[in-house]
């Protein structure tokens, strides 16, 4: 038996030449993908949100992927549950960014979780976008530069569009306001003073609901006693399922016009048999959508995911179509910048010109004083109907 | 506005004094609790609802399964959680049943999904008028079950052989053991009545809110509370107190507003405990030396 014995210099030769390899300048290789990140709730009551953004993510990839690519390079996407959990959104951002080493951040279902993750996406300077969490100060957060961008629901926009809806549908002249506690909620409660304030009108009152309230009746009581004629509700599927049978308990027949909140799950299961009275809020829907963008999507969708049978299967479709064109926007941001370099990417998003998107033709949707590609003329309301979200009158 | 908000304050309150319940039953026999209280109500609802809806089994058979299923797991928190810990004169038992009800709510997010699901009852669809006020009948039901098991907990303790050992074995186990109680039995005993208490409270709460994983955790929180306001050694002070603190909750909101429900209720526990330091009913523990 030999046993290999190295000279000296053989072994010089060696240590030197594993020198040379770990310090020797890291270019990335043609193939190398460049990473996405995605934060968003994947497990609890907001899960099917989770899912349908990145349904909306991975479909964009595929069809830029398969035409070769950004910058030569295939797009990756890279997963993180936040649980609706600022802390947990805050800590995976960091994860993200700082050993994956993503390009551009997706995510924040939730506004609070977005505004955890804003302030350090603006100190590391890595390009955030927003397909979801519609929290008007996500965008508007004051930062310069500011790398926040956002294809989705702004709430100060919405909010003047459930008040419009209100008043010219149900004719209500004093609507009262259910919210869930928290950021989203402030948010919103500005937003809605701001719009009834601009129509001269009054409200009944504003009141509270937590994440995990069972009945909401005392609060509930308290607006049917101030004399509300319609009912503003902002809140996710769970909370929003409480309010409709907490409504039914009471027999209180009162208009209720949403934000999108309960479009992220099981509403129409949770919430009883007033689930489907319900106008909420969208950007997008599937079911009613006569363009052949829509058509084609939703058939590509059933390919790549055969558990989707039928647009049901989509809900909610806003956070596919967000997220798509999202997608797609941030891919050109990216080939407009020429490199991976944040900053660059940042200035990409301002260098888009046109982008024919599934929700709309995009025209410029970025410039330095506006990060909000949508805009007022991209809501429609909704119902569920037969546990489809269908567009209404 | 009043029989309304109280109604949701006593079916809301009912949930907690079960809960407590299961707080003071094992209190009274071991000195120990089980802080995965709130986990065991969410396994009870899972299991009610897999059993009744997913494999479509009679509902009554599914509310009996699901209960025993809450009873096994009771032994198993006792056994691997709680004794191990309580041998050894420890207090480590508080943190390994906080962590056993982590881990049991994170196997159920994977088991059952991510996703909350309604478990239809027909006592929980058509409001009934109560006084003018709507209520399901449900929401009726849940003080009446809360109350009638207080009074059939306390007749046990009171008027029963085993109501005697359980006594016995809090007071002095060695002396217990040696008049033929099996004390470990005892405990384990309790410890799988609590859990059933529990489960009851998840299948009751079920059809009023949703099944899902996380379902049990504020619940859990509002129980303990509500148990260390009656007073742990008092099973009718731990329903009692559950009722109060549910209408406290309900009326605070109907009266000054959501803002101000959880400021007015925690405020109302903590100032009982300044003024009453063994809650409402419950009684110091007297120490011969």
């Amino acid at each position: 038996m030999t046993i290999c014995n190295p000279s000296r210099r053989s072994l010089f030769a060696g240590a030197m030449a594993a020198l040379g390899l770990a310090f020797a300048p890291h270019h990335a290789a043609a193939e190398d993908p460049i990473k996405i990140g995605l934060i968003a709730s994947l497990s609890g009551p907001s899960a099917k949100s989770g899912e349908a953004i990145t349904r909306g993510i991975m479909l964009a990839i595929s069809e830029i992927n398969a035409a070769g690519g950004v910058l030569g390079r295939p797009l990756e996407l890279l997963r993180r549950d936040d649980e609706a959990n600022p802390g947990k959104g805050l800590t995976a951002a960091r994860e993200l960014i700082q050993r994956e080493g993503v390009t551009v951040l997706f995510g924040g279902l939730q506004t609070p979780v977005s505004l955890a993750i804003v302030p350090y996406v603006n100190q590391v300077q890595v390009p955030f976008m927003g397909p979801w969490a519609a929290g008007t100060p996500i965008t508007k957060n004051g930062a310069d530069p500011n790398y926040v961008f956002r294809v989705s629901a702004v709430d100060e926009i919405v909010d003047i569009a459930l008040v419009e809806r209100a008043v010219a549908v149900h004719s209500s002249k004093l609507p009262g306001m259910v919210l869930i506690n928290n950021p989203w909620g402030e948010s919103n409660e500005k937003g809605l003073l701001a719009a009834l304030d601009a129509k001269g009108m009054e409200h009944a009152g504003i009141e509270k609901v937590e994440k995990n309230d069972v009945d909401v009746v005392p609060q509930l009581t308290r607006l049917k006693e101030a004399g509300a004629d319609a009912l503003f509700m902002v809140a996710n599927v769970g909370p929003s399922a409480q309010v409709m049978k907490s409504l039914e308990r009471m027999g209180w027949d009162v208009p209720v016009v949403s934000h999108w909140g309960p479009a992220g799950g099981r509403f129409n299961e949770l919430g009883g048999p007033r689930a489907e009275t319900v106008e909420m809020i969208q950007t997008f829907t599937f079911s009613g959508n006569d363009s052949p963008k829509a058509a084609e999507k939703l058939a590509a969708l059933k390919e790549m995911f055969p558990e989707i049978q039928s647009a049901a299967d989509v809900t909610p479709a806003v956070g596919i179509a967000n997220a798509y064109d999202a997608m797609h926007l941030t891919a050109l941001a990216i080939e407009n910048a020429g490199s991976t370099d944040g900053p660059a990417v940042r200035e990409g998003f301002y260098a888009i010109e046109s982008h024919e998107g599934l929700i709309k033709t995009y025209e410029k949707p970025f410039t330095p004083d506006q990060h909000d590609a949508l805009g007022p003329d991209d809501y429609v309301f909704t119902r569920f109907i037969d546990g489809e979200i269908i567009p209404i009158q | 506005m009043i029989v309304s908000t109280l109604i949701t304050g006593l079916g809301l309150g009912a949930m907690y004094g079960l809960l407590a319940l299961g707080f003071h039953v094992t209190y009274a026999v071991s000195k120990t609790v089980n802080f995965s209280q709130g986990s065991s109500m969410m396994v009870g609802a899972v299991l009610g609802y897999t059993f009744g809806v997913t494999l479509g089994w009679p509902m009554p058979l599914a509310v009996i399964a699901a209960l025993l299923g809450c009873a096994v797991l009771g032994l198993v928190v006792e056994r691997c959680l709680v004794r191990p810990f309580a041998d050894r004169g420890s207090d480590l038992w508080l943190m390994a049943t906080v962590a056993g009800g982590i881990v049991i709510d994170n196997v159920v997010l994977f088991t059952f999904g991510k996703e909350p699901r309604s478990l239809p009852s027909t006592l929980a669809t058509e409001p009934v008028d109560v006084f003018g006020a709507g209520a399901f009948p449900l929401q009726l039901i849940i003080p009446v079950v809360g109350l009638a098991i207080a009074a059939a907990l306390t007749l046990v303790q009171r008027r029963t052989k085993m109501g005697k050992a359980m006594l016995a074995t809090v007071q002095r186990p060695d002396a217990a053991r040696l008049m033929g109680i099996n004390t470990r039995m005892v405990i384990a005993g309790a410890f799988a009545l609590s859990t059933v208490f529990a489960g009851i409270a998840g299948l009751l709460i079920a059809p009023l809110f949703n099944v899902s994983s996380g379902m049990g955790v504020i619940f859990g929180i509002k129980a303990f509370a509500t148990a260390i306001l009656g007073g742990i050694t008092s099973a009718w002070g731990c329903v009692i107190a559950g009722l109060l603190y549910g209408c406290v909750e309900a009326l605070t909101t109907a009266y000054l507003g959501s803002s101000y429900t959880q400021i007015v209720s925690f405020s109302l526990v903590i100032l009982v405990l300044v003024t009453l330091p063994n809650g409402l009913f419950g009684h110091g523990e007297i120490k011969k030396v």
